[in-house]
């Protein structure tokens, strides 16, 4: 599907798989399975230098920044300042204005505090960040921060981590279709199906890092994954037939005998 | 021999140099100063600063980069 390209922020993306960092055995295989799922879109956490130990090795020394589109993230923030304070790091560390916002409610579900979700993005998009928020699958949550200035809204399928897939399909079909701007599902995907479901619903482009580097096979999942995305996309451009509840003959009644 | 203070760098006490400035920190830390982003006494400091922001007895130095992550 060359031509096919997606747009968030001025950024121009071939794959609308996006895939996270965390969770793998070594930077080797992390490397290994990002080339496999073709993403352009890598996330990355902003964490404390290890001061003690110097000799180990840079995860940015795998994943080059020419070649890959660094979103950082602002995981593990449970209010609006901690959420602003690694946003603005991660700027000063990085490449780009991109930053995944999270400010997160709730330790035991990783549910977004979609209150503080709003004031954050708010204050980033001013400070000219392009922010990429995750939230709920709540259509009005996504709709206020589009009005805030996201290009971009990234509703869960799933809790982070649980692999469950997604939950409220017919949700995430009204902020598709309520909201104007790319709409990248993040979160609770578990196998290729879910990712699939997902773009065939409409998706722009699915997030996920557990559903991959939690894998028996990282490697070989995250290449299932590239496929399950390129084959949702198709299926959604293409356009499904209507359900029905009975039959209807695929073989022409004449000519028989 | 220079005089020596007490600053604290990603919650560790150490000394460093009267004189230091956070440029001379990360080199003698071995970090280079590409992808990382430094706070000073929470105020987070452009590259370019490096060099120039002297340390004092008490500063609260964070260093961070990027890890692995997804959400």
């Amino acid at each position: 599907m060359t031509g096919d390209r997606l747009i968030i922020g001025g950024y121009e993306f071939k794959s609308r798989l996006f895939v996270g960092t965390g969770k793998y055995k070594d930077f080797a295989e992390t490397k290994k399975a990002i080339e496999a799922s073709g993403a352009d879109v890598v996330t990355v956490a902003v964490r404390r230098v290890n001061i003690t130990d110097r000799s180990k090795e840079n995860l940015l020394d795998y994943l080059d920044p020419k070649k890959y589109t660094i979103l950082p993230n602002t995981a593990g923030c449970y209010n609006v300042e901690d959420a602003l304070r690694y946003a603005r790091l991660a700027r000063a560390a990085g490449v780009s204005d991109l930053i995944k916002l999270e400010v997160l409610g709730d330790e035991r579900t990783l549910f977004p505090d979609t209150v503080g979700l709003l004031e954050a993005a708010k204050i980033l998009v001013k400070e000219g960040f392009i922010v990429l928020p995750y939230t709920n699958d709540d259509p009005i949550v996504a709709q206020k921060l589009v009005d805030i200035g996201c290009p971009a809204v990234m509703p869960l399928a799933a809790p982070i981590g649980s692999g469950l897939g997604i939950r409220n399909p017919y949700n995430l079909k009204i902020i598709m279709e309520m909201v104007k701007v790319p709409i990248i599902v993040d979160a609770g995907v578990g196998t290729a199906s879910d990712a699939a479901l997902a773009m065939e619903l409409g998706a722009d482009a699915v997030l996920m890092n557990t559903a991959i580097a939690g894998a028996q096979d990282p490697i070989a999942m995250a290449e299932a994954m590239k496929y399950a995305v390129l084959a949702g996309r198709l299926a959604y451009k293409a356009g499904r037939i209507p359900r029905k509840l009975y039959a209807t003959a695929s073989s022409p009644i004449e000519g028989m005998l | 021999m220079a005089e020596v203070i007490q600053i604290q760098v990603n919650g560790e006490e150490r000394g460093c140099r009267a004189d230091a400035t956070v440029g001379d920190l990360l080199r003698e830390l071995s970090i280079k100063t590409e992808r990382v982003a430094v706070e000073l006494n929470l105020e987070i400091l452009d590259r370019k600063e490096f060099d120039h922001r002297s340390l004092k007895s008490g500063d609260r130095v964070e260093i961070l980069s990027f890890i692995g992550g997804g959400s």
